[in-house]
């Protein structure tokens, strides 16, 4: 199951290739690791199996930056109902929303912003209204060890420092765009990548010497980052909001699956992700 | 072939010269090393095909290799201009040792079988290409090339491209480019194989003035006989990578010392042991010829000196009669050229009215006559 | 029998299992371009285009791509000669790594460059350090990416045309007395122009297009190094009508410089 969990999602992965950017060559890496954390989430899976029955597939839209937790939470659910399989599609929220609008057959989306969970919404495709099921934070990520010293966001405006942020087009873009004008602070980047990941891989290539990307992808990426917390973050909190979709070929499952997710069990993986609770 | 109204119909006096030079087969050395002039022997190897070809040559000469296709006559052409390696061999050019020398040091010019000529150059660039390339100005070169064009009389095609010049001219323009390098060694591929019949007699003309304007060693190569004998004062016949025939072109024309010879020269060809008058034929039949001789000899005879007859000719004082039957028939110019089987293979030129009135078909039976003094003998 | 010189016949004689399948592919190429035309915000559009980032984009973009056309050029035509014209141990290996960009997915190619050419990269280290020179987020790695995906077609284009242009020409100009490098600049090279030509307008329609390999070295500012292909991406995350308009202006562009190349070089060919 987790082999096949896992193909699925490295084949969507390369699709979206040119999206993903450099992120595409270490969804290898995130595959294998993702298992290694198996073992402590299934003793809490067993206890609450106390939905009705459900079987079959079960697809899930889910925001790029849900994958780590999201794959162990889909292996957590396999295990509570045998005979489900779940498949993930993990994207940009902005591309998830235009093939959900557009009639890809899912059951669940789980978005990186509510204005993109709102496009979905007005189409009239979701099953009832979405909730907010965690939060996320900006964070600056710096070189290992933070050699440049960064403490503050204003670092970041201090010249001779290569910094990349997300395009404004993206979520965490416009995020970081918040975060700056509550700070009352300007910021010339030396580029505006295309989505976080990008923007994370070009301080894990040291190309640059910070990014301001998400918590949960500074936590994803281990040592080859250190994470610079910062007030104006606050400021700036991504919603994540879920909801069943309404020509959802499986609804029971993905009723299931979104308790999962809301679940104390549920948040525990995703705080230890880096999410907050809402 | 016509090439044999050509060679037979050159003056017999011809023939005592030709006498005077002995006929070489394959002696390599050469005999005298000119200090002047081209003394070499190319040997070339590629996979299964090896060329050994010994030449000398005075300055002034031109020399013809002859011979069919895949002989290696182009091999040994490309040897000469440095554009193929030597395996062995040497070769010197006016006492000067050539054989390491890369091909654009070598003062050797070449006119290649479809000439070659650079196709986004005009005629007169086309010439000044090599001045140019050995050091001449831009004006100089053309001032040159100017003058070889002129001599060539294609001073009014001097600005015009390649494609726009008729075979004679383009053929033309490639000599006056090899020559205004002005090389030690002419080389010249297949010449006139690009050009129709009729361009092809005058631009063989104009070729064999200038060749005799020319004042160094040019080599040729060609299959056609009529083209060596016409341009070369020498022929060298190869076959195989090897020399097989070397000598005067009337010489050649009148004693060929192979089947391929004797087809290229369109004579009937056998080997035999003279005894007198008589030569014994190794393909089975006897041959009454005028020459007295013994030993291995050659006898020829031209395919026009053979009559055919539907019945046996009973008053015919013919003493070289064969029984035999068409194996083919092929129009040859207001000739019928008649392929014979039987006792003695050979060939029979004879007219369209004789052949019709003989109602010759393949597999028809005929009578074919020979006169002794049309044969020729000479020791092989 | 059919008398020569008789037109008309000229649809019937194809074979309806090679005409079916090559207007299925002719349909299959273009509807997507008439969709894009069909659903173009035309009244929109004007609007859209008077933005001077579209404009600095599409600088950016002619800009990039003739450059990486024009460094194509200088090594991509000598390096098809090498391969044409020599002989040397491992040349057929040296043939398929030169064509490795080809297949490789450009977003590889343009982290390959990084490790290669960034702050960091195997050479890009010692060019910091020597010279100060650092490539990625630079107009200069826009143009490097954009070579080292289209210089592949520019080589294996004018490779072909190297080895079905006669070698004898430049024989004959050795014995001349040219040298083999005189031979080829006086002879060959203008013999195989149309060949160059050629193999230079598809690099240049690739660099044009090129986004995975730009975006993942070169990064993406305006004005800097965002590329049309760039822009539209990105438009395409909030705003589908503003992607299509700048679609629609790469390929009005491209179509027009083609058209214009195409009367002027490729007639020769």
């Amino acid at each position: 199951m987790t082999r096949s969990v896992c193909r699925t999602r490295r084949i969507r992965r390369s699709l979206r290739v040119s999206g993903a950017g450099a992120a595409a060559l270490l969804a290898l890496s995130a595959c294998s690791s993702s298992s290694g954390s198996d073992a402590d989430s299934d003793s809490a899976g067993s206890s609450s199996s106390s939905s009705p029955e459900v079987s079959g597939q079960v697809t899930v839209f889910a925001a790029a930056s849900l994958k780590e937790s999201f794959t162990t939470l889909g292996e957590q659910f396999e295990k509570q109902h045998p005979g489900t399989e779940v498949t993930f599609n993990f994207a940009g929220s902005d591309t998830l929303a235009a093939s959900v609008t557009g009639g890809a057959p899912a059951d669940v989306f789980a978005s990186a912003s509510p204005g993109t969970m709102a496009t979905v919404t007005d189409a009239g495709a979701t099953d009832g209204a979405p909730s907010t099921f965690v939060r996320n934070q900006l964070e600056i990520a710096t070189l290992p060890g933070n050699p440049d010293k960064i403490t503050s966001l204003r670092d970041l405006t201090g010249s001779g420092l290569k910094v990349v942020l997300c395009d404004k087009s993206v979520p965490c873009g416009g995020a970081a765009q918040k975060a700056l004008e509550a700070g009352g602070l300007r910021l010339t980047p030396v580029s505006y990548e295309q989505d976080v990941k990008a923007a994370l891989t070009k301080v894990e290539l040291k190309e640059a010497d910070a990014a301001v990307v998400y918590k949960t992808d500074v936590k994803a990426a281990g040592g080859k980052v250190t994470g610079v917390d910062f007030p104006e973050s606050a400021k700036a909190v991504n919603d994540y909001p879920i909801t069943l979709l309404k020509e959802a070929p499986n609804a029971e499952a993905g009723k299931a699956f979104i308790e999962l997710v809301k679940s104390a069990e549920g948040q525990r993986v995703l705080t230890a992700a880096g999410f907050r609770t809402p | 072939m016509t090439g044999l109204g050509e060679a037979s119909d050159r003056p017999d006096g011809d023939d005592t010269t030709d006498t005077d030079e002995p006929t070489t087969a394959v002696d390599s050395t050469g005999g005298h090393a000119p200090d002047g002039g081209l003394d070499t022997r190319l040997v070339v190897d590629r996979g299964t095909f090896h060329l050994d070809v010994a030449l000398t040559a005075a300055p002034g000469d031109v020399v013809a290799l002859l011979g069919p296709n895949g002989a290696g006559k182009t091999t040994a052409l490309r040897a000469l201009a440095g554009l193929v390696p030597l395996a062995d061999g040497h070769l010197r050019l006016d006492g000067v040792a050539l054989d390491r020398t890369p091909p654009e040091a070598r003062p050797v010019g070449v006119v290649f079988q479809d000439y070659l000529l650079f196709p986004h150059l005009t005629a007169l660039d086309n010439v000044a290409f090599g001045p140019r390339c050995r050091g001449a100005g831009k004006a100089e070169a053309r001032a040159r090339a100017t003058a070889w064009l002129d001599r060539m009389g294609l001073a009014d095609h001097a600005g015009a491209k390649p494609r726009r010049l008729s075979g004679g001219q383009a053929q033309r323009v490639a000599l006056a480019r090899a020559l205004a390098t002005n090389p030690r060694l002419l080389l010249l591929d297949e010449p006139l194989a690009a050009l129709d019949a009729r361009t092809r007699l005058e631009v063989r003309a104009q070729l064999r003035r200038h060749l005799a304007d020319f004042e160094a060693v040019a080599v040729l190569v060609t299959h056609d006989p009529l083209d060596a004998m016409v341009l070369a004062d020498r022929l060298v016949v190869v076959e195989n990578g090897r020399v097989v025939q070397e000598g005067g072109p009337a010489d050649i024309a009148r004693r060929p010392r192979t089947d391929y010879i004797a087809q290229l020269v369109g004579l009937n060809l056998y080997r035999g042991r003279a005894d007198g008058h008589t030569v014994r034929l190794d393909a089975g039949p006897a041959i009454t010829t005028t020459e007295d001789l013994s030993g291995p000899v050659f006898v020829a005879f031209p395919p026009g000196a053979v009559t055919l007859y539907a019945e046996r000719p009973t008053g015919s004082s013919a003493r070289n009669l064969w029984h035999c039957e068409v194996a083919g028939l092929e129009t040859h110019g207001d000739q019928i050229r008649v392929d014979l089987t039987g006792e003695l293979p050979l060939a029979a030129d004879l007219t369209t009215v004789a052949a019709a009135e003989l109602g010759l078909h393949p597999g028809a039976p005929v009578w074919a006559t020979v006169k002794a003094t049309q044969t020729h003998a000479y020791p092989a | 029998m059919r008398k020569p010189g008789v037109p008309r016949t000229g649809a019937r004689m194809v074979p309806v299992p090679l005409l079916v399948p090559a207007l299925v592919g002719l349909a299959f190429l273009l509807l997507p371009l008439i969709a894009l035309l069909v659903r173009a915000p035309w009244r929109d559009l004007p609007g859209q285009l008077a933005s001077p980032e579209v404009w600095q984009a599409l600088r950016l973009s002619l800009l990039c791509a003739t450059s990486a056309t024009a460094l194509s050029l200088v090594v991509g035509v000598p390096l098809a000669w090498l391969l044409a014209r020599t002989e040397f141990p491992g040349r057929g290996f040296v043939r398929a790594l030169v064509t490795l960009p080809l297949v490789l997915p450009p977003v590889v190619g343009g982290v390959a460059l990084l490790l290669a050419f960034g702050r960091n990269g195997v050479i890009g280290q010692w060019l910091d350090a020597w010279f100060g020179i650092t490539l990625p987020f630079t107009t200069t790695g826009v143009i490097l990416a954009e070579t080292f995906v289209a210089m592949p077609f520019l080589v294996i284009s004018v490779e072909g045309t190297l080895r079905a242009a006669d070698p004898r020409f430049e024989e004959a100009a050795t014995t001349l007395g040219a040298s083999r490098f005189t031979a080829f600049r006086r002879v060959t090279l203008p013999l195989i122009a149309p060949g160059i030509a050629a193999g230079a307008v598809l690099a240049w329609a690739r660099a044009l297009g090129e986004f995975g390999a730009t975006i993942t070295f070169a990064g993406n500012f305006p004005g800097r190094t965002q590329t049309m292909p760039l822009a539209v991406y990105l438009a395409l995350q909030n705003d589908p009508a503003a992607a299509i308009a700048l679609s629609l202006v790469l390929l009005a562009v491209s179509i027009a410089v083609l058209a214009g190349l195409r009367d002027r070089w490729m007639r020769a060919s």
